[in-house]
């Protein structure tokens, strides 16, 4: 991967992706914070496609960008009265802390090992993502849709509020 | 200049970090949510990089291993928000360390 176009949009979507993690970390409103974290999600599904996980850059896109993010600001818009203030806790140093000599460790190791790579990219499309998903792995892949009915069932019984509870149980 | 392994593997793991921090240090739950997201993503990002670059007999296997890492993080959000509208519900609030019902 040495193009130039290539070396220009890895950087470029590095960046991105740093400094808007970053801006998660340091903005003082929830909201932006929100907004900072989408940003994020893009960056992180621009690499995707440097990487030529196609397929995967899509999901990233529909679900992180389209849902999850969606799913947070609803969250923070329905906890009206909490605040939108992004504070730390008095325990933030050792937090900050931990994860700064982490990331030492992690860069260490990266930047240490002799790693074996090959230059071509494997050809990995969707058409073999789904053939690995219903052949290897499907005991793996139905358990995930029993995952996401729990969940979704469970998700409705936190989020009801009583008065719908006595609604339902009347009916 | 060529972008190699180390690369992508650098801004994983400092995204992955940054993740840490603000999971270990915001006060609002959500905020507390988010960073776990962003710890999510860039484990996802260090699976595809290794999926790209690593000599392998299978090397779709770290794309489906992403595509259930997605799955487990977009359950564990819904669960996670309701959460945190159920107890804001009761307490009025969402802020981590005003959680402390159970204490003496």
């Amino acid at each position: 991967m040495d193009g130039g176009g290539i070396v220009f949009a890895f950087y470029v979507l590095a960046a991105v992706t740093l400094i808007s993690a970053a801006g998660v970390l340091v903005s003082r409103d929830l909201l932006h914070a929100v907004l900072f974290l989408i940003l994020t999600f893009v960056g992180v599904a621009g690499l995707f496609v440097l990487l030529s996980a196609d397929f995967i850059a899509m999901a990233q896109v529909i679900i992180y960008v389209g849902a999850i993010a969606v799913l947070i600001l609803f969250a923070v818009l329905l906890t009206p009265r909490a605040g939108r203030n992004n504070g730390e806790t008095k325990f933030a140093l050792p937090g900050i802390l931990l994860a700064v000599c982490l990331a030492a460790v992690f860069l260490f190791v990266i930047h240490d090992v002799a790693w074996t790579t090959n230059d071509e990219a494997p050809v990995l499309g969707a058409d073999q993502l789904g053939e690995a998903l219903l052949t290897t792995w499907v005991l793996p892949f139905e358990i995930a849709s029993v995952l996401l009915t729990a969940a979704l069932v469970g998700a409705i019984m936190l989020a009801r509020t009583p008065q719908e509870e006595a609604e339902d149980a009347l009916a | 200049m060529s972008i190699g392994i180390e690369h992508f593997l650098t801004v994983g793991a400092l995204v992955f970090c940054l993740g840490l921090g603000i999971a270990l240090s915001k006060r609002n739950a959500i905020g507390v949510l988010m960073g776990v997201e962003l710890m999510l993503n860039a484990v996802n990002l260090t699976l595809i990089t290794f999926s790209r670059f690593a000599t392998s007999e299978r090397p779709i296997a770290g794309h489906t291993f992403v595509v259930f890492i997605i799955t487990v993080a977009a359950a564990e959000a819904a669960v996670a928000l309701a959460l945190a509208v159920s107890v804001y519900r009761n307490r009025e609030t969402v802020d981590v360390d005003q959680f402390n019902l159970l204490r003496s």
